[in-house]
């Protein structure tokens, strides 16, 4: 397997050839699996003909209402993928013992834990968090759209094209077997010649590409376009918590970027950034990866901290507890996370005072952290809880969260990270937070906005199953890893040679096992709702008896959001337009000043996609042509000053008309 | 609001909360207006970009391997030139902005392209140093110290390049469309982006130039 030669270059493919399509029998399986399964579902959208729905009501819309469902779409696909990498790796691990090699050669498994990482990074967390912020912020702001709709399309794209990349590698070449980080020297020229690497650094320079965008624009729209009278103290504190993730995304994917080239140009040119030799430095690419790295997850776990500040006051009935002390919370989160970024290698060994610096900035991150939780339970204390499924994830979160937040702090401790440094208690305290913080948020987030949405509520039944399963599921994973850590079982292990260690991963496996199950009832539930939609329906836009502006819009809001844009006078705007007896008007109407939809992202994004597919094979006619496609697509699309149309008043008042209909239906 | 001051004047109509609650005369809000502050957003993410190659420059750029350092290369006089020709570039740029304020497209269009003459130059200088070095054996994939200079010297180099690409671009859609609104948007676009990548040359030129013949 080791020894095949991948050496030979044509001019017409590059490298490119028979031995990229991969040979073993799990892969092939799978290709076998994913062949048939896509060429069902293009059979189906060709045979029902939506590939012209499709096009001109999603590919091209720029409504960010439908950008942020693609965006989750994206997200939850991917996760599926990754969450197979991570079943794969936990059967592995729990029968590599007494000389069983277990079912997964070092070529692969090395590309699944590494995939699994920069799946769940890259195309799930940040699908999802993106996909939350660009549906709900608008929507929250009193806004029609976005700053830069065409942008918010096109970022969508790119983000797209990257996945696509790395779904690629499954069946065409190899992925990286670096680790999700791809630290040189192993991720350099030499020690990774073939196209794994290249895979790596395409998919996350093009999906790179959007989140800047995105985060631009979510910046600007927040920053530009909120309704009359809400001052910055007035947002909601989801608005907020997106606001400073777009600012972290704006200040740290730049970093990523720089370094992704870095790396580059190391193994395509021969530079030496990051080389062992002619005065490169490996560790300086750590240094900086982490520099983005820290921020970056506070990039992904801030907007759910809104989240959860929604869903909590949402579920008491009561405003949030401690809404400013949230928002500097917030911004102190903000700020340290660019401080901390060295705990991530003190054993790099860079002195007692330096270690001593980050250590002590690591702490004092779970001070804020802490007053955010402590903002959350009083906000319960004395609160009438109603416990729905957003609020049961909450609660799980809090309960989840802090446990992982504490083994944070203790591997925040220099000597003790010395100890604990690439062991398996690491992976622990991670998935601790990014699961029961980013995954449970996220979760809390689909059940508490899907009526928003679709118009009608999620099935509580098998929401619940997958609640329950997903809970003690999450347990068993992963607190057999802590221990395991404690005993210095290290991360990445194929095969183990201490029989003594496999009852903990069998404990885990049960948990991945039970996960799984988790996951499926969630499809269920999904499956359930939209089969049964009708007696889930919700007519009032406002299911939950919530407090910000998107409930005061129907479920699911019109195109332009809000036929006239509402005016705040307070924190949780709608909910003071509930007290205040406000009736909707009713006349009135005006046409409304919208932008259009453009296939002109997707193009792009498209072109791009088979410019890092040429990048990454060395077929370069073909990434010459692609490039020039780009530059020149783009210098003819702002050629196009044609950008916006008015919705015609008479649609308006139609769209309006039917919504009275259904809010006298629901009696409101 | 306050629900009770609400409720508590008996006047208070239902059209009167409504109009206090929803814009009712609300009118097309202009294009463009968050495109300035988004690429300045843009911009200070690019500059973050730079950031990281003036970082890697300053680690990397005492790593000689052996190979020639700052002294055996540079030529300040060549240099400065080039610099001249940058901020030169820069003032210009100023001209065609001044010329855009009072309406004249044909003046605009003359600074414009004196501007893209003067980045041409600065270009052809630079690339005229990047062949000098190449050739006298200077390669980026000789030491980390020139693998740093070209990096964040090419990377300043490309974006000037891109600046001349938009800058025609500009040139012919004022041509075609005069100084419609939108493009004037574009051209304070330009313009921030073309004085930047002066303030990032004055950086690579104290930093990388004149600290390294000290």
């Amino acid at each position: 397997m080791e020894a095949v030669d991948h050496s030979h270059w044509s001019l017409l493919l590059g490298r490119l050839w028979w031995d990229a399509i991969p040979t073993e029998p799990i892969v092939l399986a799978t290709f076998v699996v994913v062949a048939l399964g896509g060429a069902a579902l293009l059979a189906g959208l060709t045979y029902f003909k939506l590939w012209g729905y499709l096009w001109k009501e999603w590919f091209t819309s720029v409504d960010h209402k439908k950008i942020g469902i693609m965006y989750m779409v994206l997200g939850l696909v991917m996760f599926l993928r990754g969450f197979a990498d991570a079943v794969m790796m936990r059967i592995q691990q729990s029968i590599a013992f007494n000389g069983n090699e277990g079912y997964l050669n070092a070529h692969h498994y090395d590309q699944i834990f590494t995939a699994h990482g920069v799946i769940m990074i890259f195309f799930v967390a940040m699908p999802f968090v993106t996909g939350l912020m660009n549906y709900i912020v608008p929507l929250q702001i009193g806004a029609r759209d976005v700053s830069f709709p065409f942008l918010n399309n096109f970022s969508f794209w790119m983000t797209t094209a990257g996945a696509v990349l790395v779904m690629m590698s499954l069946f065409v070449g190899e992925f990286a077997q670096t680790g999700w980080l791809a630290y040189p020297p192993l991720s350099n020229f030499a020690y990774s010649p073939w196209v794994g690497v290249d895979y790596y650094i395409w998919a996350l320079q093009i999906a790179g590409v959007g989140t800047l965008l995105s985060g631009v624009n979510l910046i600007a729209t927040i920053v530009k376009m909120r309704a009359p009278g809400m001052t910055m103290m007035r947002m909601p504190i989801f608005t907020w918590t997106s606001l400073c993730t777009n600012v972290l995304i704006v200040a740290a994917f730049p970093v990523l970027t720089a370094v992704m080239t870095m790396l580059t140009v190391d193994r395509y040119l021969g530079f030496n950034f990051f080389t062992n030799d002619f005065g490169g430095s490996p560790m300086m690419y750590v240094n900086l990866i982490w520099i983005w790295g820290h921020p970056e997850v506070y990039i992904l776990i801030l907007p759910l901290f809104g989240v959860f500040s929604e869903v909590t006051s949402t579920f008491c009935g009561k405003r949030l507890f401690g809404y400013s002390s949230m928002v500097y919370a917030t911004l102190v989160i903000t700020i340290l996370s660019y401080l901390v970024w060295l705990h991530h290698f003190f054993t790099m060994g860079s002195g007692a005072s330096v270690n001593s610096f980050f250590g002590i900035t690591t702490m004092v991150i779970s001070i804020p952290t802490g007053a955010k939780l402590f903002n959350w339970l009083f906000t319960m204390y004395r609160g009438r809880i109603r416990y729905e499924l957003p609020m049961m994830w909450t609660v799980a979160f809090m309960l989840t969260f802090v446990v992982g937040g504490m083994t944070g702090v203790l591997l925040a401790v220099p000597p003790a990270d010395f100890v604990l440094h690439n062991s398996l208690f690491l992976i622990a305290h991670f998935h601790n937070v990014i699961i029961g913080g980013v995954l449970f948020g996220i979760f809390a987030a689909i059940n508490y906005w899907w009526p928003k949405a679709f118009g009608f509520k999620l099935n509580e039944f098998w929401g619940k199953v997958s609640f329950w399963l997903w809970i003690p599921g999450f347990w068993f994973a992963f607190m057999p890893l802590y221990i395991l850590g404690l005993m210095g079982v290290t991360r990445r292990m194929r095969v183990f040679d201490d029989p003594s260690l496999q009852p903990f991963f069998i404990v885990a496996a049960f948990g991945a096992f039970l996960v799984a199950l988790g996951i499926a009832a969630m499809l269920v539930q999904f499956a359930v709702s939209i089969w049964k939609r009708e007696e889930l329906k919700d007519e009032t836009g406002d299911p939950w008896d919530g407090r910000t502006l998107e409930w005061s819009t129907s479920s699911p809001p019109p195109e332009y959001n809000f036929a006239f844009t509402p005016i705040v006078h307070d924190i949780d705007a709608w909910d003071d337009m509930k007290r205040c007896g406000v009736q909707r008007p009713t006349s009135g109407f005006r046409p409304i000043h919208m932008p259009k939809g453009t296939g002109a992202g997707a193009i792009l994004a498209g072109l791009s996609l088979v410019l890092g597919f040429a990048m990454i094979w060395y077929i370069w006619w073909l990434a010459a042509l692609s490039f020039a496609g780009v530059i020149g697509y783009a210098i003819a699309h702002t050629f196009n000053y044609k950008r916006d149309y008015h919705i015609p008043v008479e649609t308006v008042i139609e769209t309006e008309a039917a919504r009275d209909r259904q809010l006298a239906a629901a009696g409101a | 609001m306050n629900a009770t001051t609400m409720q508590s004047s008996p006047e208070a109509s239902a059209v009167e909360i409504t109009a206090a609650f929803y814009d009712l005369n609300e009118h097309d809000h202009p294009e463009g207006g968050s495109t300035m502050l988004g690429f300045w957003i843009y911009l200070m993410s690019d500059c973050l970009i730079f950031a990281m190659l003036f970082a890697a420059y300053g680690v990397l750029g005492g790593s000689f391997a052996a190979g020639p350092g700052p002294k055996d290369l540079f030529e300040l006089p060549l240099v400065a030139l080039n610099t001249a020709m940058l901020l030169f570039s820069s003032i210009t740029y100023g001209f065609a902005m001044l010329a855009m304020e009072k309406d004249r497209v044909g003046q605009t269009q003359i600074w414009l392209l004196v501007t893209a003459v003067f980045g041409a130059a600065f270009l052809a200088i630079e690339l005229y140093e990047f062949a000098h070095l190449i050739h006298e054996g200077a390669t980026p994939m000789r030491s980390g110290f020139l693998t740093a200079f070209f990096s964040l010297v090419g990377t300043h180099g490309l974006h000037v390049t891109f600046g001349l690409v938009w800058l025609f671009t500009l040139v012919a859609q004022i041509a075609k469309k005069g100084l419609i609104p939108a493009n004037k948007r574009r051209l304070m676009c330009l313009s921030l982006f073309w004085h930047f990548l002066d303030v990032i040359w004055i950086g690579v030129f104290t930093f990388v130039y004149l600290m390294g013949m000290l």
